[in-house]
């Protein structure tokens, strides 16, 4: 059993124009490939630490290249082969999709880019978190059924219902149907913790 | 009734399962972790003092990283940790607020904000041919308004702008053919002047115009002797070289346009002057450094180009930069070793006689040579200078040195971990308390009281401080003595300074350091590298009073073939025992599974040449070795060749002086892999002291399936040679990544399995027997993590108790080469977003408790991920049975969840390994992540099922019993009062 996942999946809203190109120079061999990253603020609380952007990493190809943010979310990567390459974003307190980017040779400046987690095309290569991400369970402010579903709680309450159900439930039993069964109880003696249990019962 | 019962046991197993995924809560970060930042080497170091604001240098390091560090304290203000291949080869600050970095050798330059660290600009430098990259920041050159930064690099130079990055001109030379060394740039002077070698014995000046980038004038002149390479600056229009024998100094002046040449012979100022100079890089006016053999040299150059010598220092020193600190005043320091001490000296650049300061600083004797000196000047309160230096020692750490005492050092060696091996703490001897830890009574309740506020939300802020400062501070965790649950030990670390550090786990602090003496550069042992460290002595049982001790391995260069040195370390006392610099290399190095009666554990050392050493030399440890002689085999790979050789002892070695310790090895077997298709890019094994605890599975139908366990299993990827680069190079069609499964005793191939469209870089990681490996599908253009689970089904048939006594079994079924073992494999592969740069797994003490992987991302996290979704078994309607047994219904791609990353909110910059370590508690173990950054957790793959977690509240349960005792008391009285009325009736 896990616990239950707080994940707050806030999907942002992407452009959704189809295969758009966003244009490259083409400089010698290499192609630039610039894009965006977009971090809004979110407005959730405790992240305030994590939003900056200033430690942002955009990580081309597993960490073949590695660059950062400018002040408007931009970034670039410089001299890339043609061919097809995956951007990662690093960013605490976020999760980024990663996303293929194919660079053209034919078409020389033709980039295009798609998500690989669900393979949904970028218009312009601007990257959004898919959702935040709380590295930390969040404490249940303290309620009664807390208590109660604790071990403590659950002895106190199997206690109370047997000091004061039990005896209401015995008072309601016929006096023959309570004999019967008590001698029952005295043939089959004194009922063993194995035949509690549910595994063993079955097999009996 | 007894359904009663039944139903509350249930209920109780229901609420005591506890979720298996890793999660903390906000406030209890910190309590079973710490988390340790580091820079690396120190490079280049900036300081920034304006009278207003914080004081603070910025330095670039070895390890790629770019930080602005507190002048005060020596804490980190911000940080930047640069790609791989991203060297930074030059730091300034431009502006008063920009610091500008220059790397990929000379191709991208950026700046920074000084105060947080953002990126302002960057820009991409044109060029194509290699050459040294110059960063330089003329004080006074602006091109309309606007400061020039002056870059050189791949052949070209670069003007860029230094408010938004802009190329204001460029002058390519590589057409030219020349090696350019030095951007000089006069003060006042609108010209730049470029100088360089054309070939071994040319040099060339060029004269451009600073505004608009033109040539001016050019000039060059024969040297028939020849330069050795290196170029120094002495002043605006004079430099110093060397010839190409480095024996005679060559003064050269190019003073308008005019270029002459001066030689001097170094023996006219040292006599006995024997070997090869070479002149210090550090800029001085007026003034440079030759080093010649051990002694240093200061040459005084005159305007006429004659050569003084005004010093020489026979101590290990280094030297500074000049620093100009008032009008034309300039000043440099000098550090030197004397007597165990570091003697700073601060002196003028034109008048050697007088010292600006003299301060002699203990910096303790384990951080070793000083390496590198950087020096700032402030104002005193009586309005004198002042001086601070910022050291960099041999063992990588940095220190601030101020009024003749060290203000702030960092342990800057541990950003660079090699290698990482545990030691147990003492054991804490009866009758004497290490610390007086023991609160009393109305303490701990007092505690407890609070704690159960804490939980009961009642606590008010300040009491929620207290109870944070509680459980962060308790000493329990840190002290100096071997506890009951294994927690505490020691963690033995070997950095790239060849330094070995002892790290508390409880706290992280550093108990013991010590700066190899045989991994420290001497005649013998010209480039010493530590390699890996190993658990030498580990006493228990018999020799208790033994300290334990552990076996640190290097060798004297970078090639394989160079000699190895062996060094025995106590780690208690962190003292070196025993070293030994050893006639033949290591290319191997095998710890046995055997100990001696001193339970020294016995180490096979393999060279280059096929021959097996034995360690420790003691006859006792030949004859337990002779005992097993025909039992130890070993397996070598060849990744670029594309062999895997398996090998065997073969009798003692034929030379011309006999070693009885010294073995002969035969090739037993021999795997070839046909270079045009397969290229070995991965090879895992299983950890040599993991614990299975059992070899059977029993699966959902009652029914049992057996593990194929083996210690001699090894895991061998391959991948096309056009698809084993890197991401983006290769096309589906191309590339295809193929594994193996490899018995290191017989050389057979259990499994073989292809992924077609796949390549590397493959991160795995072997465990009990299963693999569970990453790699890139280039079909899908996703990451994928495939598993293999290896099972034995000779014994299948095994299934009740009867047949495993009686059945068949592995030790009556035969054994031979050529009998084919009976092995099923079972696979699954699935998505995972991630890149990774490493995989480990947890260990515990017993293997019991359930695994989990440790998957170290690319966003320099560790996340920690259930064994139980990479589970070939898993299917998508899993039946009512296997939903019992726990396995997760299939889905395409292995789940993140956000709390499973043991490092919550951190980041280990620049991961570049986890280290997991078993507790004595079974439920529990450490993991030790290490890059730039260093992080240590304790974790419970299965929750701590057996022991009380940390905020178990002790008070509740108090309650609890009274409230049990009190309502027993008052129910008996109730009865007692109820029979009575029944028996009145």
């Amino acid at each position: 059993m896990r616990s239950k996942p707080v994940i707050l999946v806030l999907f942002v809203h992407l452009c959704l124009s189809l295969l758009s190109f966003s244009l490259a120079i083409s400089p010698g061999d290499g192609y630039t490939i610039t894009g965006r990253v977009k971090i809004q603020s979110m407005g959730v609380k405790g992240f305030g630490a994590h939003a900056k952007s200033s430690n942002v990493k955009v990580i081309l190809n597993g960490g073949q290249r590695v660059t950062f943010l400018r002040h408007d979310g931009s970034f670039s990567f410089y001299n890339v082969p043609a061919g097809t390459h995956l951007i990662e974003v690093d960013a605490l307190g976020y999760y980024f999709s990663p996303v293929r980017v194919d660079v053209s040779a034919r078409f020389p400046g033709k980039i295009q880019a798609a998500l690989t987690e669900n393979r949904r095309g970028l218009g312009e290569l601007t990257l959004e978190p898919m959702r935040v991400e709380h590295y930390y369970e969040i404490r249940e402010p303290f309620n009664v059924m807390s208590v109660v579903k604790s071990p403590m709680g659950l002895m106190m309450g199997f206690m109370l219902v047997v000091m004061f159900l039990m005896p209401k439930l015995m008072e309601n039993m016929d006096p023959e149907e309570m004999r019967r069964a008590q001698e029952e109880m005295r043939n089959q003696g004194v009922p063993s913790l194995s035949s509690l249990l549910p595994g063993a019962a079955r097999s009996s | 009734m007894a359904m009663a019962i039944r139903v509350f046991l249930l209920s109780l197993l229901f609420f005591s399962l506890a979720d298996h995924s890793f999660s903390l809560y906000e406030d209890q970060a910190g309590l079973m972790d710490w988390h340790q930042q580091y820079i690396g080497k120190v490079k280049h170091a900036v300081f920034h003092t304006q009278k207003t604001g914080k004081k603070r240098v910025v330095v670039s390091t070895e390890e790629n990283v770019l930080a602005s560090l507190d002048l005060r304290h020596g804490q980190i203000f911000w940080r930047r940790v640069l790609g791989a291949n991203d060297a930074i080869d030059g730091v300034d600050i431009v502006l008063g607020k920009y610091v500008i970095t220059l790397s990929s050798e000379g191709s991208i330059l950026r700046a920074w904000s000084l105060p947080d660290g953002q990126m302002v600009w960057e820009s991409f430098l044109q060029g194509s041919k290699p050459s040294k990259s110059l960063l330089s920041v003329p004080i006074n050159l602006t091109v309309d308004k606007d400061n020039v930064i002056l870059v050189f690099g791949k052949g070209c130079l670069h003007a860029v702008s230094s408010i938004d990055g802009m190329v204001l001109w460029k002058k390519d030379f590589s057409a030219e053919s020349i090696e350019v060394q030095q951007i000089i740039q006069p003060l006042g002077n609108d010209k730049i002047y470029i100088v360089g070698f054309v070939g071994s014995s040319q040099f060339d000046v060029y004269q451009i115009n600073a505004k608009n980038g033109e040539l001016i004038k050019h000039t060059s002149a024969a040297f028939p002797d020849g330069f050795s390479g290196e170029v120094l600056s002495v002043s605006s229009d004079m430099l110093v070289s060397l010839d190409s024998t480095k024996s005679i100094l060559v003064t050269i002046n190019f003073q308008n346009g005019e270029i002459s040449f001066k030689k001097t012979h170094i023996s006219d100022f040292v006599e006995d002057h024997s070997g090869i100079a070479d002149i210090l890089p550090s800029k001085l006016s007026g003034v440079f450094a030759v080093k010649i053999n051990t002694l240093l040299v200061f040459i005084r150059v005159t305007a006429e180009g004659v050569l003084e010598v005004v010093d020489k220092i026979n101590n290990a020193a280094a030297v500074s930069d000049a620093l100009s600190f008032s009008e034309g005043q300039q000043a440099f320091a000098l550090v030197e070793h004397v007597d165990g001490k570091v003697l700073l000296t601060l002196k003028y650049s034109h008048d050697w006689n007088n010292d600006l300061l003299k301060e002699s600083v203990e910096v303790g004797h384990q951080r070793g040579l000083v390496h590198k000196v950087f020096i700032n000047n402030y104002i005193r309160t009586d309005r004198s200078y002042g001086f601070r230096a910022l050291i960099v020692m041999e063992d990588h750490s940095l220190l601030l040195l101020q009024q003749g005492a060290t203000v702030w050092s960092r342990e800057e060696g541990l950003a660079s971990i090699v290698d990482v091996t545990v030691s147990e703490l003492p054991v804490e001897k009866a009758g004497v308390s290490v610390a007086k830890v023991e609160q009393n009574l109305f303490e701990w309740l007092k505690g407890h009281i609070l704690k159960l506020k804490g939980t009961l939300m009642l606590a008010s802020s300040e009491d929620i401080a207290a109870i944070q400062g509680m459980r962060l501070k308790s000493s329990e965790k840190s002290k100096m003595t071997r506890d009951h649950n294994g927690f505490r030990k020691l963690l033995i670390v070997l950095t790239r300074a060849g330094k070995l550090y002892a790290l508390h786990t409880g706290d992280g602090r550093v108990v013991w350091s010590l700066l190899l003496p045989s991994l420290r550069k001497s005649g013998s042992c010209e480039h010493p590298t530590g390699l890996s460290v190993y658990q030498w002595q580990v006493p228990h049982h018999h020799a208790m009073d033994e300290n334990p001790s552990v076996l640190v391995v290097g060798r004297c260069g970078p090639n394989s073939d160079a000699s190895a040195v062996l060094s025995f370390v106590d780690t208690y006392t962190g003292k070196e025992l025993n070293s030994l610099g050893l006639v033949h290399s290591v290319a191997q190095i095998i710890p046995l599974p055997f100990t001696d009666s001193t339970e020294q554990r016995l180490h096979l050392l393999v060279d280059t040449d096929k021959h097996a050493h034995l360690y420790p030399r003691t006859s006792e440890a030949i004859d337990i070795f002779q005992r097993e002689f025909s039992n130890i085999y070993w397996y070598s790979v060849e990744a670029d060749n594309g062999i895997i050789r398996g090998h065997v002892l073969n009798r003692n070695c034929i030379g011309e002086v006999v070693d009885e310790f010294c073995f002969d090895s035969r090739e037993l077997w021999s795997i070839v892999f046909p270079s045009e298709s397969e290229k070995i890019i991965a090879t895992v094994t299983r950890k040599l002291n993991e614990v299975v605890h059992t070899q059977a599975k029993v699966v959902a139908d009652q029914d049992v399936t057996y593990k194929y366990i083996s210690k001699n299993l090894l895991f061998v990827a391959t991948a096309t040679p056009k698809a084993s680069g890197e991401i983006g190079t290769a096309t589906p069609e191309e590339a295809s990544l193929v594994v193996y499964l490899i018995d290191t005793v017989t050389g057979r191939i259990l499994h073989r399995m292809a992924h077609y469209g796949s390549q590397g870089p493959v991160h795995a990681v072997f465990s009990e027997n299963w693999v569970v490996y990453h790699y890139f599908n280039l079909r899908a253009h996703r990451y994928e993590m495939s598993v293999i689970e290896i099972y034995d089904q000779s014994r299948a048939d095994n299934k009740d108790v009867w047949k495993l006594v009686f059945g068949k079994h592995n030790l009556t079924s035969p054994i031979s080469l050529f009998s084919r073992p009976e092995v099923i494999v079972k696979s699954q592969s699935y998505y995972f977003t991630h890149s990774v740069k490493t995989i480990a797994v947890t260990s515990t003490a017993k293997g019991i408790t359930s695994k989990q992987l440790l998957i170290g991302t690319i966003g320099d996290q560790v996340l920690a991920l259930d064994k139980r979704y990479l589970d070939p078994r898993r299917s998508i309607n899993p039946t009512q049975a296997e939903r019992e047994e726990g396995i997760i219904p299939l889905t395409d791609s292995l789940p993140i969840i956000p709390q499973s990353y043991v490092t919550h909110a951190l980041k280990v910059e620049n991961l570049r390994g986890i280290v997991t370590v078993p507790a004595k508690l079974e439920s529990t173990t450490l993991a030790f992540a290490y890059g730039v950054d260093l992080f240590l957790t304790r974790m419970a793959p299965s929750r701590t099922y057996d022991s009380l977690t940390e905020d178990f509240s002790y008070a509740l349960l108090l309650i609890t019993i009274v409230a049990l005792i009190a309502a027993i008391f008052v129910t008996w009285v109730l009865s007692e009062r109820k029979e009575l009325q029944d028996k009145w009736r």
